[in-house]
């Protein structure tokens, strides 16, 4: 199954090498993995995107809990949640069918961000579904780049931190 | 205004640490510049690896925190074995490495490794130091995160132009880390609840490993132990957590364990983990492991809940205050028919070998050892057969006494652990309980011993094999001995008196008790190799993956 977890880290050198490094030491591929700053000072949030057996990710969550880094880390899977994905997806795009991508870009709510001479850049950010439906979209146009952030996650309803009992470490 | 050398020197004052175990080169030439001028001890061994296990034997000896100093490059890659070591054990050390300068990171500098990088897996948190303003912070945290929570080595990388760099000392004592937290107090509720099952047991035992000698809670699980009279087995890890000469004391458990450890705890109604993690070289089959128990569990480290074995309940804490809290309230069970069962599997199936041919039984050794010293002495044990006849004949009556590694295996361990426990605890008599093979591994340090007078006793049993190996291939392989015969063994008494300790040899069994009992006395280090039986085994066993019932030669 496909969990999601978000971690909260103190933005140490190497501290995305020592949580990646407990998922490779068991065998865990990520998925995808999305770090970025916080509204707080030295803290930031990683979410990461994995596969695999439940009650192992349990085990690597409680591993990733210990790391002095790691301030806080969650399996938000099955709780209530928001998430995100953004592309950027250049695709061949002759002057004479622009019109037809751009109702496709439309649809999606969408955005061109850049043009070229036979060429657009699109914007897309959406769950994975609706990236995948936009890809598909425009793969018979002639996909040519196609870039993706990694998943980011946020669970609706109070503040990260004050809804759970992480229960010390 | 300090260097960044002073700075260490003045923070390890700081933290009370009274001896370091290094070895120069290089990168760390500023440091140790600063340590000639200084108080510290310096205990000088021969490879970077003993460095490690030396401090690592000072920690588990004296429950504080061991410290190691090695040069960058190689010196730090030869920390390695040592820095896992004393991870997988959980033993509380700081590790200085030095390190190309700033500058020079990441251009395959002259002896530049990336030993944080390298060492990511196997510490508990690791620093690069790139200001010497953070210095003197980083040390205290360094030695905060070592010998607090779940104890375990963490290691400071430090540039060369850092040590020289200057700064202001100053030492914090408190360090507030929003991600890591030393559990408090112990749920009270929950605690109640497990002396009421304790209270309602008929088949209660208890099962405590390292995390009992490491919270210095042996006398508060002895107090619980006597009080309830339930029976104690311990993992290799907790031998001392109460005095192996007691009724209640089971011996070990698990692959090498006794008989009656092994059928208390596949029949117990209620096991009661201590500080003990479920090890498979303890548990064997997990679907055969205590199929009749509720299970308690009792640790510092959140982590272990139901990683190997599910629990029926997990009481969270430093194992002390655990203990502390449910002799508060403490329920006691009936356990007199418990206690006869466990009694006549004692006297059906002790712990036993056959004294017969020519040659001395190593166990033999062992057990003279445990006469002559009561059990009181400290044994550092090496890795192999040597290590569980040492683990099931001496009979330790203290924490801190049996010094062994559990988690990794270390073949070479013992001799420099000899050297760091010895350091610690000048007054103790330190033996080290060795293998041929395992002697080899790290015999430099003979040199160390010499050059520090320290009066460790080093007690071979020689069986020209690679033993534990050769037992296997037996028992798995059709006798087929595959690169496990030691040829040529060296001399080691001719050996021992190259680097100037006294050598003796020892080939039939009259001679053992007198030559042990000389070596015990005699003032100065002394080598033993004792020509032992090459054939013999380690018994009980249990297969691997097998049911702990299931014993072969129990
Ligand atoms: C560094 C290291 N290498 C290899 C092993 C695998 N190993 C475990 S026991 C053993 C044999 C040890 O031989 P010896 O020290 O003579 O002890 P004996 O079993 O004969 O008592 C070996 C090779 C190990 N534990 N550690
Ligand atoms: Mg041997």
């Amino acid at each position: 199954m496909r969990h999601i977890l978000a971690a909260l880290v103190q933005n140490q050198p190497g501290v995305l090498t020592r949580v990646s490094g407990l998922f490779s030491r068991r065998g865990y591929n990520i998925e995808s993995l999305a770090v970025g700053r916080t509204h707080e000072p030295g803290v930031s949030r990683i979410t990461i995107l994995v596969d695999g057996d439940g009650l192992v990710l349990e085990q690597v969550v409680k591993q990733l809990d210990k790391l002095v880094d790691v301030i806080d880390v969650r399996d938000i899977t099955a709780e209530e949640h928001v998430d995100r994905e953004l592309v950027l997806i250049k695709v061949e795009a002759a002057p004479e069918i622009r019109g037809e991508i751009m109702q496709i870009v439309d649809i999606f709510r969408a955005r061109i961000v850049d043009i070229g001479q036979d060429s657009l850049i699109i914007e897309c950010t959406g769950d994975h579904g609706k990236i995948r439906a936009i890809e598909n979209s425009l793969k018979p146009f002639g996909i040519l780049e196609l870039v993706r952030t990694g998943k980011i996650a946020m669970v609706r309803g109070p503040k990260y931190g004050e809804v759970q009992n992480s229960g010390g470490k | 205004m300090m260097t960044g050398a002073e700075i260490i020197v003045k923070s390890l004052e700081e933290e009370g640490v009274d001896v370091v175990f290094g070895y120069p080169g290089g990168a760390v030439i500023p440091l140790y510049d600063k340590l000639y001028d200084s108080s510290l001890q310096h205990v000088l061994v021969r490879h970077e690896q003993a460095a490690a296990h030396a401090a690592d034997g000072y920690a588990r000896a004296t429950g504080r925190t061991g410290v190691v100093i090695a040069t960058s490059g190689p010196g730090a890659t030869n920390l390695v074995t040592g820095i896992a070591t004393a991870a997988m054990d959980s033993i509380p050390m700081v590790v200085f490495t030095g390190q190309v300068a700033l500058p020079a990171i990441g251009r395959d500098s002259f002896q530049e490794a990336d030993i944080t990088g390298i060492t990511l897996p196997i510490v508990k948190h690791s620093y690069l130091v790139r200001d010497v303003n953070k210095l003197a912070a980083t040390v205290r945290a360094a030695f905060y995160l070592a010998g607090t929570g779940r104890r375990g080595p963490v290691l400071i990388d430090l540039p060369k132009d850092i040590q020289t760099a200057e700064a202001e000392f100053f030492y914090p004592r408190e360090i507030h880390f929003p991600g890591y937290r030393v559990p408090g107090e112990p749920n009270a509720a929950l605690a109640y609840r497990v002396t009421k099952a304790i209270g309602l047991a008929r088949r209660p035992v208890i099962y405590a490993g390292g995390g009992v000698i490491s919270s210095g809670a042996a006398e508060q699980l002895t107090e619980l132990a006597e009080k309830t009279q339930i029976p104690v087995t311990t993992t290799l890890m907790g031998k001392g957590a109460i005095p192996e000469n007691r009724p209640l004391s089971l011996g070990m458990l698990g692959m090498h364990g006794t008989y009656y450890a092994n059928y208390a705890v596949s029949q117990c109604d209620l096991l009661i983990a201590i500080g003990a993690r479920f090890d498979d070289r303890v548990t064997g089959r997990l679907d055969t492991f205590a199929p009749q128990a509720k299970v308690i569990h009792i640790d510092i480290d959140l982590a272990e809940i139901g990683k190997n074995v599910r629990t029926d309940c997990f009481l969270h804490g430093d194992v002390k205050a655990v203990l502390r809290e449910l002799l508060k309230h403490i329920e006691l069970p009936q356990t007199e028919e418990w206690l006869d069962q466990i009694a006549s599997w004692k006297e059906e199936h002790p712990l036993a070998y056959r004294q017969e041919g020519e040659r001395i039984k190593p166990q033999y050794i062992v057990e003279q050892i445990c006469d002559l010293t009561g059990g009181e002495a400290i044994v550092t044990t090496e890795v192999g057969q040597n290590q569980m006849w040492a683990a099931q004949y001496y009979q330790v009556t203290k924490p801190r006494r049996f010094i062994s590694s559990g988690g990794l295996g270390t073949m070479g361990f013992g001799l420099p652990a000899a050297v760091g426990a010895q350091m610690g605890c000048p007054d103790q008599l330190v033996i080290n309980i060795s293998g041929d093979g395992s002697f080899q591994m790290n015999l430099q340090e003979l040199a160390t011993i010499v050059q520090c007078r320290l009066p460790v006793k080093i007690i071979i049993l020689n069986n020209g094999y690679l033993g534990m190996v050769r037992q296997w291939q037996e028992l798995f392989h059709n006798k087929r001995y595959s690169q496990t015969e030691l040829i040529p063994v060296p001399d080691f008494v001719k050996l021992a008196e190259a680097y100037g300790i006294e050598g003796r040899r020892v080939r039939s069994r009259e001679d053992v008790r007198p030559v042990l009992k000389q070596a015990i006395e005699h003032a100065g280090p002394v080598l033993i190799d004792f020509e032992v039986a090459k054939d013999e085994n380690v018994y009980p066993m249990v297969p691997p993956g097998g049911s702990l019932t299931k014993m072969m030669g129990g």
